[in-house]
């Protein structure tokens, strides 16, 4: 019988424990199928955050550690420094990459540390029940601005990627999102671009994943789907904002890809 | 053998480090330990290791976190306010059952305090290195020469109990030059089959993790470290002794202090006072037994330290109350004197029971 679809090498098959609607459960997915095609389960590291994805350390079939809320890109940089060949990775949440840990992950940018940060930005402190995030849209309303965001005091939303990608030290920084077909094979597509970038030794790459978060925003997971659609996107617009690192064998677009490995390229 | 050289405390801490195989160091500039970073920033580069000035001590010791994950024999370097932003890392290096060492040039506090040399952070590092249930070792040289001997020690017992080494130094340490001799040792930095290297699909994955929802798996992690703990406590306790064999009055006295209190009592000896000094080598473990063995030859007990107190009550609780404790301190920068300890020595000895705070 012909294969038509089996779970990624790159998962431990434990079974995760996100909210259903959740796009986490997508994202690993895609992070999982990345390394696995690549081929480097065997010498990747990764780095779990604190937040909902605290557990990534269950879930990705690599080396991992557990770092304290946002300095998963310092943890990231002790470890390159010492395996130069080995691949590094975080996996990160809005309030742990761009309000605790901002600072690591700016400098670690600006260093060009050659490591790989998969950013989930899904406007909302999840873990906690949903407080205010940095990226949380104005007049959003969460557990701590129960009247929405009011930017006068509570301040604007951080754009990510366009803030890192006016550092010299960034080689790849691209927004996608996971809130549809089209949506999540292009997400696909960066995310592995940002590992191989890694292993062609391009330096810092970051894919943000804008996701909904159905739990927190109170709507259903449909809904939240189109949340993103139709309020999410529009403040964080998609698409590349940086690429230093011209695509090489290993970067080749996914599609492309599977074109190859059928024999059709 | 190696030989003798003249070097800075601070240069001979860095320099011993690189001996004793460190390759991976991470620090942020903060006065009075510069000089181990600018050893560092020299001469990691032409060995092929990494000295990396990070964004902020709270990345520093996240860095020394990945590099001792990845099982390399990784350092951090800075003083008393930037210990402070250490701390978080140091408890998840504690969680994480990982080795590294950690050097504290202590200075004036609290705040922003001095730069001068002190010992106010011997709570810190001995009670509270970060939150949670743990220790770390606590080491205190107080020479050049073991500066530099402290460092093999740190190393080789962090690797060996796995977990975080402080050593405890201050400026005065740091920026004297006395000659010493380097350890002329081979290195060998153990086996660490639980780091994250990558598993190669050879073996299981390794994770290197804090986090333990299910209270009693907690428990029995916590549990598991305090059984090490324990260990270390009943067996690497290093203390040295000046005069105890007829000591009625013991002084107690750890790094910079210890050598005026050593004069001290070369001073009131001369007029036949049978003073002598224990000096803690390791902060924790503690040397609580020895402590007590000695406090049932003396009459009383006297702590000095460059702070207001804060070893002394370690020394009340090892001698259980048994007999007074007395304590003379200068809070850092202000030195104690010989002078000024032999006359404190003079006043116990006349049974002035005066008032502990001494200044």
């Amino acid at each position: 019988m012909k294969t038509v679809y089996e779970k990624s090498k790159g998962l431990t098959g434990t079974p995760l424990h996100y909210c259903p609607g959740c796009s986490h459960g997508i994202i690993h997915k895609l992070v999982a199928e990345s390394m696995a095609e690549l081929d480097i389960l065997g010498k990747t590291i990764g780095i779990a955050p604190v937040g909902c994805s605290v557990f990534a350390y269950n879930y990705f079939n690599t080396d991992m550690v557990q770092a304290a809320h946002g300095r998963a890109p310092a943890i990231a940089t002790g470890i390159k420094r010492v395996l130069p060949d080995r691949i590094v990775f975080t996996y990160q949440g809005d309030g742990d990459l761009a309000a605790i840990g901002t600072a690591e992950t700016v400098h670690a940018a600006a260093r060009g540390e050659n490591i790989t940060i998969i950013f989930v930005n899904n406007a909302v402190y999840g873990m906690t029940g949903g407080q205010m995030a940095p990226t949380t849209l104005p007049e959003q309303v969460t557990q701590t601005s129960p009247y929405g965001r009011d930017v006068k005091s509570a301040g604007y939303p951080i754009r990510v990627c366009e803030m890192l990608s006016v550092l010299d030290g960034v080689a790849y920084a691209e927004r996608v999102a996971v809130n549809s077909v089209p949506n999540i094979r292009n997400a696909k597509r960066a995310i592995k671009k940002a590992f191989a970038n890694q292993i062609n030794k391009k330096g810092f790459s970051i894919v943000e994943v804008l996701s909904g978060c159905p739990t927190n925003l109170g709507l259903t997971p449909v809904k939240s789907l189109a949340w993103v659609k139709e309020s999410f996107i529009p403040y964080y617009p998609l698409g590349c904002y940086k690429d230093e690192a011209p695509a090489g064998r290993n970067a080749m677009p996914a599609e492309k890809e599977e074109e190859r490995e059928n024999g059709k390229l | 053998m190696s030989e003798r050289v003249m070097k800075k405390g601070n240069e001979a801490l860095a320099e011993a480090a690189i001996r004793a195989g460190c390759r991976h160091f991470f620090g942020y500039p903060i006065t009075p330990q510069t000089e181990i970073s600018a050893y560092m920033a020299k001469h990691l580069p032409k060995i092929g290791g990494t000295f990396l000035q990070a964004e902020s001590e709270i990345a520093a010791i996240n860095m020394v976190l990945g590099a001792a994950s990845a099982g390399a024999r990784a350092m951090t370097s800075s003083s008393s306010p930037g210990i402070s932003l250490k701390t978080e890392g140091i408890s998840y290096l504690a969680g994480c059952d990982l080795p590294c060492l950690i050097v504290n040039i202590m200075r004036g506090s609290p705040g922003l305090g001095g730069i001068q040399p002190s010992q106010a952070d011997y709570f810190q590092a001995v009670k509270a290195p970060g939150h949670g249930d743990l220790h770390i070792l606590a080491l205190a040289p107080s020479t050049v020469q073991e500066m530099a001997d402290t460092v093999f020690l740190a190393f080789d017992l962090a690797e060996k109990y796995r977990m975080p080494a402080m050593i405890l130094g201050d400026g005065l340490l740091g920026q004297m030059m006395e000659p010493l001799t380097f350890p002329d040792r081979a290195v060998k930095p153990a086996e660490k089959q639980w780091a994250v290297t990558g598993h190669e699909n050879r073996r299981g994955r390794n994770i290197i993790n804090s986090l333990y929802l299910n209270p009693e798996e907690l428990e029995n992690k916590i549990l598991e470290r305090f059984a090490r703990y324990a260990v270390i406590e009943n067996e690497e306790p290093r203390w040295e002794e000046y005069f105890t064999e007829d000591a009625d009055i013991l002084l107690i006295a750890y790094g910079a202090s210890s050598r005026v209190a050593r004069s001290a009592i070369a001073e009131v000896r001369k007029n036949g006072v049978r003073a002598g000094l224990l000096r803690p080598v390791t902060l924790w473990p503690f040397p609580k037994k020895r402590i007590m063995e000695l406090s049932r030859k003396a009459s009383a007990i006297l702590t000095v330290e460059m702070s207001m107190g804060q070893m002394v009550d370690d020394v009340k609780l090892a001698v259980e109350c048994r007999l007074p404790v007395y304590f003379y301190g200068r809070t850092g920068g202000m030195v104690p004197t010989p002078a000024a300890i032999a006359q404190k020595i003079m006043r116990i000895l006349k049974g002035e029971r005066e008032n502990e705070n001494s200044l």
